[in-house]
This record gives C-alpha cells, structure tokens and sequence, in this order.
C-alpha cells in the first residue's frame, strides 16, 4: 500500500533509502508478527536482529565508530516507519539510540571506541535509566547515589520503567555522585549488564508498547570503574536535558508513525465496510473524520520533520521545539488512533484488528521522556522568559 | 569460493499481457523485479560466500533496464553484477539464453559454482539452468533445497523431488538449481544499497563474448510459441451427503477408485 502522504519533505537521498528500507522492514518482518508479540508481550530478538542486518542501528552513530553518521531526521524517518508497523518493536530500537546519545555526546574517545560499534552493528542494544519510583517527573528526586571509593564508583538504588531494561547490554545511568548538591551532584555513568551488583527487577506488565521490554534495574554495592564516568562529575542533569531534547523528535516520529498506520486501516476498512446498503465511507461523519485525521497526521509530521531538520542544521537551543514535536504528535495519535477504532465500530474494539492495539500503544507517547503536561510546563516556560522583542 | 549467480529481471505483476503478434510476454510499462525463485539463488550464494569465502558475480541477460535488477542484487550481498545486453539478444529462447550466459561465464572463468533459480515468473520452463550446465560441459544438480557440504572438490546436496528428498554429491564446478525451500532470502541493508548505488555494472555484449550471431534472437531460437491459452477448468464436484462419518468413507473409497491414495 502506497503512503497516503500527499506532501512531498525533500528528503535527501540516504534519508529516502532509510524511509523505503524501514517501511519493508514493517510490511515484510513487523506486521505480520505485531499481534503476537503483543500478545505474548514478548520481546522482539528477531526483528532487531533484522534492524541490525539491514543497518538500522548505524544510523545514529558516527562514521568513525561504525555507524553511518545520521542526523536527527534520519532516525526520525527510520522510527517513523517503524511505528507504523509496531510502535513496542519501533521503541526498543529507539531505545538504544537515547541510550547512546550520553555517550557520543559527552564520552572520551576512548568509551566510544570500546561500546559505539558494538551498539552500531546492533549486536548490543542500549538504555537509558533516570525515572525512579519517586522521581518521575520530578526528576531531580532521584536517589540512587553513585560514591567514589578510589578508582571506583559504588551504584546502590532502584531505577524504574527502563526501556530495554535486561535486554540493553550498556547503560546509561543518572545517578548522584554528590548526594548533598542534590540535581546538581548528578552524574551520568556508564553500567555493563553483567556487572556484579547489577540486576534486574520484574518485568513490567503494560497496556501497549507490549512487545518492548520495561524493566528496573537494581542496583546494590554495584562497582564500576571511574572510566565510565560520562563528562564531568555534577554535569548528569545538563547531559539528562540534553539527551532528552535530542530524543524527543524521535517519539514524535513514534506517534506520527503510529497515526499513519492508524489512518490508512481506518481509510481502507471504511472503503470496504457495508452499512444500509452502502460503504460507511460515503457518510460525511466518516469522512471528515478520516480529514481530520489526514489533517492532524500531516501537521504532525511536518511539525516534527521540521525540528529535526533544525537540529541537523546545528541550531543550538532547540528545548522548546523538540518538546513542542512530541507534545503535538503524541496527543494527535491519541486522537486519531481513538478515531480509527471508532470508524472501525464494534471490531475496532476486537483484538482481532490492529486498532486497538494502535491506541493502546498512542497513550505512552503522551507520558514517556516527560508528560504532556510537563511539557507544556517547558514550553511555556521557553515562551515566558524570552524577552518580547520583534525579530 | 568463486560463485556465479543467474538472475532474471520479470513483470512485478501476475496480470502479463501476452503480444497477439508474437505470442511473448509485453514487457513495456511493467515495472521489473528480481524472478523471485532468483533470489534463493543468490541469497544461498552470499550465504556460501560467507562461510567458504570467495567472490559472488552476479549475470543477467537483458535489456538496459534489467541493470536495476544488478544494483539490486548487489545491495543484498552479490560483489559484483555484469549485464549482458545486446539488441541482437532481443527475443532469445532458453537455448539462445543458456548459450549467451555460457559465454559470459566462461568470460569470467573462474568460477567454482553457478547457481540458478529454479524456474522464472514469466517463461516458467525451469530449462536454462540444464541448458546452462550442458554448454559449459559441467554437471547439473536441479531443484536443492540445502547444501550441506562442500568439501575437496565436492559438494554434497539435498534435493527436493517429490517423494522426498535426494542426498547427492556433485563435482566442482558445477551448476545447481535451488528451490524456495533453502531459505529465507534477506532484506537489503543500507550499506549495501549504497553500495549498489555506486557499483560500476559493466555491459558485455555479443562482441565483448564472442557469440555467433546465428545462435541468439529470434533466428538463434528454435523454440516457437504456437498459442498461449488459459487451460480449460474441468473440475467437477461432487456433494456428498449422509453422516459425517459416511461422507468420509465416501470420500475415501472415492480417492480409492481414482487411484490417488
Ligand atoms: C513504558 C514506559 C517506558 C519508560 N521508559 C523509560 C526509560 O527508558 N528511561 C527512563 O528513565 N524512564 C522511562 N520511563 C519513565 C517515564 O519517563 C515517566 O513515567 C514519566 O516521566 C512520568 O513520570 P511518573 O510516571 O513518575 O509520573 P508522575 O511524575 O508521577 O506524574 C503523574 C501525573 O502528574 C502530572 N505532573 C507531574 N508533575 C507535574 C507538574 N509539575 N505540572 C503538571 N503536571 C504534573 C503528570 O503529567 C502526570 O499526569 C518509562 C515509562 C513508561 C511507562
């Protein structure tokens, strides 16, 4: 089934084979798997290790460690795609990008050279650790402390709902090395699954995104080299900000993906459902329903093709767009994902068709890499302190 | 570990229009796509390739667009791709087409192994491969569906027939045919496609291989399609009525009498 997009981005070349390559990666190795995965919640080996033969986790690492060296907009295109197919499979690839940017951000030469180009071959996944069960939003609420002890850090605390957690290979975790500083004596530091000390807490049971894999990680006496530090001691919450502003286009893309795949399901059952004699898509309440959803889908997309596309050109302070993306995107798959299972009536309902599952998986763009409403808070916080001056 | 792979650009699309004229296949405005029995023969020559080492070539013989075909091939893992494209090719059979791939082969020379799909989507006759083999004066192992060694000189198959599979062995070089059943052929990866994208893919032609003129096209063509007809539908059915259970011995004394059990 061709893209119903009718808007032409101007996608470079590399940014077109990624698009066309993830979007048979979909057809031909996702979709026919997602229900079962989704049923049996279980985690996707199989596809990631198609990812990684087809090159997928290259695209956010440089050259120089065996990547491809893409921008912020060819990941986005890749989990766009993606999501399209499956939103919990599109995640745990996604996952180990957020989890690599600390380290290709902030790590000496020497870290990148020992983990970037076993996360680009993809025979390493990746994560990110900084919720627990009492820092959510309120991130800087985080306890597990990190101690010097000689050429050591000592872990000890709990992170909870960590993506890829038990699957992921290398870690990247907030964690307080100076525990009276508060956010400020947080630091970002690199942890091997497999590290004695280090284990993982139970497997979460979710609503969607159910063939990914949330997970805590616990942490007792846990030892690692002062080599893992990320950056500096102190600088964690800076790295944490900026990894998150880095990643957020990317949910965006999750969402709009997600939508897409919502739409052309709702489009093609509303062509071939019957009622009084007649296809439901001849009534106007299914129509403009469906133009709603076209509408939002592709607002979306570019809204979230365009912050990317920004931060590859090297705009600098993009905290405010890159939470804007995600805002905007996550809450339009919510609605049009609640609308494809309303066009579908009552086997919309059924798990017996791909749009429930497509709104159950929606709902965790909204709450995941902060709130809607955080950032809202974030945004409106951007606004209010730059000065009103014309441009 | 040098392979050669045969592979045949063919319609995207099951709806061919068959030329009144001629009685061929009308190619024009079909977008092309690898015959997909071909990419078994060439997913099983990166997959031996990759654990013997070697080369992979990758030949087709077709107009200029079957070019797209090459790349295609090359994105999933081929080293190396060669069109053989020449106007004076245009309307060869299977005979002509073995004789030109023979050519291009033995152009290439060293080569430990070709490998072909069984059949195409188009021609559907499953013979250049044999034809293939014959010319170059080396065996022909015809529809394997797993290799399971290769060693001194020798390669031991399996082949799918019908009753079930055959173990053979088979000296090198040879020629063998694959069916879908020796794997799953896999998806191209971004490298390769770059790769593919920036592959020289010479064209060898009629003079770059030596050919006599009289043994391709139409006039190097023995074969003549007569007619080309969808086959008449003489299937007949039967109800069976009563109990299942007589239904079923109904049916069985049926299959009986009819010889198929
Ligand atoms: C499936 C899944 C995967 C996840 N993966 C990861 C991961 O890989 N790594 C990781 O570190 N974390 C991960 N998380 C954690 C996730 O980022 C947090 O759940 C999220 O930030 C919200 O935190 P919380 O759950 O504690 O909610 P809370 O912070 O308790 O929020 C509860 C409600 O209060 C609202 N709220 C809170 N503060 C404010 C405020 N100041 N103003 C207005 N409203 C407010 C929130 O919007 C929300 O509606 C994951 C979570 C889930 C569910």
């Amino acid at each position: 089934m061709g893209c119903l997009s009718v808007m032409h981005y101007f996608l470079n070349e590399q940014q077109r084979m990624i698009k066309g390559l993830a979007r048979r990666i979909a057809e031909e190795r996702i979709m026919p798997v997602r229900a079962e995965l989704d049923e049996r919640e279980e985690f996707p080996w199989d596809v990631m290790k198609e990812l990684a033969e087809a090159d997928l986790f290259r695209i956010f690492i440089p050259e120089a460690y065996g990547g491809l060296g893409g921008g912020c907009l060819d990941l986005c295109v890749a989990v766009e795609e993606l999501s399209r197919g499956c939103c919990g499979i599109a995640v745990s690839y996604a996952a180990s990008s957020l989890g690599s940017i600390a380290l290709i951000e902030y790590g000496t030469e020497e870290q990148r050279q020992k983990y970037l180009p076993d996360i680009a071959s993809g025979a390493k996944l990746a994560a990110f650790a900084l919720t627990e069960s009492m820092a959510g939003s309120d991130a800087a609420a985080i306890r597990t402390t990190a101690v010097r002890d000689g050429e050591n850090y000592i872990l000890n605390g709990t992170k909870q709902f960590i993506t890829n957690g038990g699957e992921a290979e290398l870690y990247t975790i907030i964690a307080l090395t100076d525990p009276a500083k508060g956010a400020r004596g947080a630091s970002a530091i690199l942890v091997e699954k497999g590290t004695p000390g280090f284990t993982f807490g139970k497997k979460e049971r979710k609503m969607g995104i159910r063939a990914s894999t949330t997970r805590e990680l616990v942490f007792h006496n846990c030892r690692v080299p002062r080599q893992n530090l990320l950056g500096r001691e102190g600088s964690g919450f800076i790295i944490t900000l900026k990894t998150l502003d880095r990643s957020r286009p990317g949910v965006g893309a999750q969402a709009v993906g997600l939508a897409q795949g919502a739409l052309e399901a709702a489009v093609a059952y509303a062509r071939e459902r019957h009622q009084f004699g007649q296809p439901i898509s001849s009534f106007q309440a299914i129509q403009h329903m469906l133009a709603d959803m076209a509408t939002q889908v592709e607002a979306a997309r570019a809204l979230v093709y365009a912050v990317a596309r920004a931060i590859d050109t090297g705009v600098k302070d993009y905290t405010e767009a890159a939470a804007m993306a995600k805002l905007f995107a996550s809450d339009m798959a919510m609605r049009v994902t609640t609308d494809a299972v309303q066009i579908f009536g009552g086997v919309g309902y059924m798990r017996d068709y791909p749009v429930e599952k497509m709104m159950r998986d929606a709902k965790i763009t909204q709450i995941y890499e902060g709130t809607n409403q955080v950032l809202r808070n974030t945004i409106a916080l951007e606004l209010l302190k730059r000065k009103a001056k014309p441009e | 570990m040098n392979i050669v792979v045969c592979i045949k650009q063919v319609p995207g699309t099951t709806e061919v229009k068959i030329d009144p004229q001629t009685n061929t296949l009308v190619r024009e405005g079909v977008e092309g796509i690898v015959n997909p029995f071909d990419t078994y023969a060439l997913e099983e020559g990166v997959r031996l390739k990759e654990r013997f080492g070697g080369v992979v070539t990758v030949v087709s013989m077709g107009p200029p667009q079957a070019e797209a075909a090459l790349r295609e091939a090359i994105s999933v893992g081929a080293d190396q791709a060669i069109l053989l494209s020449d106007r004076a090719f245009a309307g060869s059979d299977t005979l002509a087409t073995a004789y030109v791939l023979s050519r291009a082969i033995a152009r290439i020379g060293d080569y430990d192994l070709v490998i072909c799909g069984k059949q195409t989507l188009d021609g559907d006759t499953g013979q250049v491969g044999p034809e293939l083999a014959q010319r170059l004066g080396i065996p022909f192992v015809a529809y394997v569906s797993k290799v399971e060694a290769i060693q001194d000189g020798q390669m031991r198959v399996q082949r799918l027939i019908e009753e079930g599979h055959e173990l053979m062995e088979a000296p090198l070089p040879c020629v063998m045919s694959v069916v879908k059943e020796i794997n799953v052929p896999r998806l191209p990866s971004l490298r390769g496609m770059m790769r593919a994208k920036g592959a020289q893919i010479p064209v060898w032609t009629a003079r770059d291989l030596d050919i006599e003129a009289d043994r391709v096209g139409v006039a190097g063509s023995p074969t003549r399609v007569i007619r080309v007809f969808f086959p008449q539908r003489t299937r007949k059915s039967q109800m069976l009525e009563g109990t299942a259970e007589s239904q079923v011995e109904q049916l069985v004394e049926r299959l009986r009498e009819t010889k198929l059990i």
